[in-house]
């Protein structure tokens, strides 16, 4: 029961937020800046969450994300500014898709490890990119050009359908499979758990809130291009999981608000930023390897505060 | 207390490149009988549980188990037949609570889909409960039940070794594989588990397949023993044939044969 | 005749591969590490070599030595900083750290001289050789060169010297290799110190050849030498040697089909093929991991 207890505290709190923004969006207090930095960071929380699921929760270390990201974006686009069907519509596409190519990429990789798992998914991603750029129909190199239709509300929307759906994945019998994979994938394969398929299975939802969060990225700017979805787009997405802590949703999360204003602030000088970022992220490797928040929830520093201070 | 075959070796070997790791093993075990494996460092033991739970396909001979030839099958699905193990050093979800590592083990008790879960369903809070409560009985039989809560790299040694055969058993095997499961023990804890591995045998009515080193633990409550030597079968027998056996006590010349 | 040309300007382009992939694959062999920062050492080695020659004014030759021995020297200070310390870390830290250090070396140069590119001074007159009929350029034949002499000297480190039967003992087993006295901090040291310099080598050789280098020049290159290196076989000399070269001559055949957009996507179709038909690569081991 504690489970449904978190449940409603998210909802209420994602109901808070949302009527808060909404009520400083309508006095005029947020004005277009801040609104575009808000859907900004709502494209990284879906980003950041959904590399949590593969990553933090299966443990399969995928830096090809980015490719999933522009394969949302691209078939969202293309059903919205091509067939000329509405957003939300477009969006299911492009989310659907990218889960497609999740499955397509994954089936054939996921049975590889570590290092060698970790240059596949790269590889696809570079590979899905390169193809964007072969294809005239979307523009090639020079881009599709797509009518600004995000709201914040699409944006908000769309990030606690995230959250809820890979917080509820996670704990549940098929969380508990995955986390086992993570944590020993022989000893998890001995009790009776389908590791494959437990592997695509996650890679196949991470890849489809990518998907979804490339629709939302699409159709917030006027323009795509296959370049936006390079494997630093990747390797920031990255970043965010491993900095947030792998493993802890909460902390995915919190990293990518947290650098989203950072680089917001930093946008006139991006070598400073990468700097920075780059710094930060050999520093916390070295010292603090599990992140922020390891493997531990926001939620579990509020209850047994007793029990959260002997597990360290 | 015996009954019909329950799993059946027959000529298994495995090669690896050129090296013929164990070879011409010959072995069964009939329904509720409690066998030990033992042989010197080295004899191909392990290999032999990962021949028998899938982790290796044998290159040579075949393993029935309950009627069904086990060629090609993954360890997954070895499992859901009827067949779970231990690990000689210990594999725990170390990040995951002494409970979940149970219910890991427990996945294939409920029914529930990804998408029951994912919106939250009535099954998947049935399913759910429904494995909450077997894993608490588990626990509770090994006296675990008070650490549910800490992770299981937390626990202390000897309990990590007992969360681990409770974790197999929460996979409900017919046959019990244990490999080396009182190592690094203390002669109190190696008597408590000895007690313990008679208890869960009788309560859930196991055949049990052991793998270890300690001499004493094997011949006091095993029936009948296989002895394995630079991967070939040297004997099998009962303890008393075993340890009159001159082929054994020459593979364990050099090695403690009694404790 | 004109396909004898496109073999050897894909073989120009191996030699560069390989020389990079030859970094990644000691490294990866000693450590177990994908170095990700392999490639932006590597554009370092052009930038050092660029002024050298362009600012320095000294010749060639010179330049290429220098640019080696600064890029040791970078290598064995990014072991000895970031990833030392990594030794017994998980692979995923070790391979974030490296990413890091990938992304910070970039941006540190263009922190401080821009993004710009640079052209390389010619370093030898434009004139061309001709062979059977083939017309092949000097500087062809001056980066064979200086290839084939780093590969025969690199040959005789790991196999007649005292240092190169240490980085193939440790490599072996690191463990084993410190109980029987061998120095393994250092050696690791001195196998990215010989890993660098030649990617540092690479770096000139590609300013040269290419005449246009800029910060993120290493990038692809880097990740293309890695590819080569994983199809060669990872940890193995000549599987480097052999895959740099492959990959190079397979780049080339690609786009003189009439392909060149997809040139970059076949680096990536190998690897995948590669990793999925035959993970351990052609000259590589199978491996098995232990339960």
């Amino acid at each position: 029961m504690k489970k449904s207890k978190a449940f409603w505290v998210f909802s209420v709190l994602a109901l808070v937020i949302y009527a808060v923004v909404q009520g400083l969006i309508s006095v005029g207090i947020l004005d277009l800046y801040y609104q575009n930095i808000l859907v900004q960071m709502c494209i990284n929380i879906m980003l950041a969450v959904s590399l949590h699921i593969i990553i933090g929760i299966t443990g399969q270390f995928s830096i090809g994300h980015a490719g999933f990201m522009a394969v949302g974006a691209y078939f969202s686009a293309i059903a919205t500014m091509k067939l000329g069907l509405p957003l939300p519509v477009g969006l299911l596409i492009g989310a659907g898709v990218a889960a497609l190519a999740g499955l397509l990429v994954g089936i054939p990789t996921l049975r590889l490890k570590g290092d060698y798992l970790a240059i596949a998914t790269l590889g696809f991603a570079e590979i899905i990119r390169i193809i964007f750029l072969n294809v005239d129909y979307v523009g090639g190199a020079a881009g599709m050009v797509i009518t600004n239709m995000t709201t914040w509300t699409y944006a908000f929307v769309s990030v606690v359908i995230t959250i809820l759906v890979i917080a509820n994945f996670t704990n549940s019998r098929h969380g508990r499979a995955a986390i086992s994979i993570r944590e020993d994938e022989i000893a998890s394969d001995a009790m009776g758990i389908n590791t494959t398929y437990y592997k695509v299975v996650a890679f196949a939802i991470g890849s489809l809130f990518a998907g979804l969060a490339g629709g939302i990225f699409a159709h917030n700017f006027f323009i795509i291009q296959p370049t936006t979805f390079g494997f630093l787009k990747s390797f920031d997405i990255l970043i965010y999981v491993v900095l947030g802590g792998l493993g802890s949703l909460s902390g995915a999360a919190i990293a990518a608000i947290f650098l989203t204003i950072v680089s917001s602030y930093l946008a006139e000088y991006p070598e400073t930023r990468m700097i920075i970022y780059s710094l930060v992220l050999i520093i916390v490797m070295l010292y603090r390897p599990s992140g922020l928040m390891g493997t531990k929830e926001i939620t579990s520093l509020f209850k047994f505060g007793k029990k959260g201070g002997s597990q360290k | 207390m015996t009954g019909n075959l329950l799993i059946n070796v027959e000529n298994v070997g495995i090669q690896f490149g050129g090296l013929k790791a164990v070879q011409n093993v010959n072995m069964f075990l009939n329904q509720g009988e409690l066998v030990g494996l033992i042989g010197p460092n080295g004899a191909g033991k392990t290999t032999t549980f990962n021949m028998l739970t899938g982790v290796y396909q044998p290159t040579f001979g075949t393993i029935t188990f309950d009627g069904k030839n086990l060629k090609g099958l993954k360890p997954y699905q070895v499992t859901k037949l009827g067949m779970s193990r231990t690990f000689q050093n210990i594999r725990l979800f170390k990040d995951l609570s002494v409970l979940d590592n149970v219910k890991v083990a427990n996945h294939n008790i409920a029914k529930h889909s990804i998408i029951s879960s994912i919106f939250r369903l009535p099954s998947h809070f049935s399913g759910e409960a429904k494995m909450e409560q077997e894993s608490i009985e588990f626990l509770k039989i090994f006296g675990l039940d008070v650490y549910k809560d800490e992770l299981a790299k937390n626990l202390p040694y000897g309990m990590q070794r007992r969360l681990e055969i409770a974790r197999a058993l929460a996979a409900k095997p017919q046959l019990l594989l244990l490999d080396e499961p009182a190592a690094g023990m203390n002669p109190q804890e190696t008597h408590d588990l000895m007690e313990l591995i008679a208890f869960i045998r009788k309560e859930f009515n196991l055949t049990i397949l052991l793998i270890e080193h300690d001499m004493h633990l094997v011949m006091g409550i095993c029936e009948r023993i296989y002895v394995l030597d630079h991967g070939q079968l040297i004997a099998d027998g009962t303890p008393e044939e075993i340890r009159n056996n001159p082929k054994v006590i020459e593979a364990y010349l050099g090695e403690e044969v009694v404790d | 005749m004109e396909w004898i040309q496109q073999l050897v300007n894909g073989i120009s382009l191996g030699s560069i591969y390989a020389l990079i992939a030859l970094g990644y694959t000691m490294v990866y062999g000693i450590i177990k590490l994908i170095n990700f920062a392999h490639g932006d050492v590597f554009m370092l080695g052009a930038f050092i070599g660029f002024y050298a020659i362009a600012r320095w004014e000294i010749g060639f030759f010179p330049a290429l030595i220098i640019a080696m021995a600064l890029c040791a020297i970078i290598g064995v200070v990014i072991e000895r900083v970031a990833y030392k310390r990594l030794r017994n870390a998980t692979r995923i830290a070790a391979l974030i750290t490296a990413i890091g250090v990938s992304l910070l070396i970039e941006n540190v140069v263009i922190y401080f001289r821009g993004a710009s590119p640079e052209a390389y001074p010619e370093v030898l007159p434009e004139t061309s050789i001709n062979i059977l009929g083939v017309n092949i350029s000097s500087i062809s034949i001056l980066i064979l060169a200086v290839t084939i002499v780093l590969m025969i000297l690199l040959q005789f480190i790991v196999h007649k010297t005292k240092i190169g039967k240490a980085m193939r003992a440790v490599s072996l087993d690191p463990d084993a290799a410190r109980l029987m006295g061998i120095n393994v901090d250092n050696t690791i040291s001195a196998t990215f110190a010989i890993g660098s310099a030649l990617a540092g080598a690479a770096g000139v050789i590609f300013g040269v050849y290419y005449t246009r280098i800029e910060p993120l020049m290493g990038v692809l290159p880097g990740l293309k030498a890695f590819i080569a290196a994983v199809f060669g076989g990872i940890g193995s000399i000549p599987g480097a040697m052999v895959g740099g070269l492959s990959l190079g001559v397979v780049e080339t055949v690609v786009s003189a089909l009439g392909f060149s957009l997809w040139r970059d996507a076949a680096a990536f179709v190998i690897l995948i093929l590669i990793l999925i038909l035959k993970p351990s690569g052609i000259f590589g081991k199978n491996t098995r991991e232990k339960v």
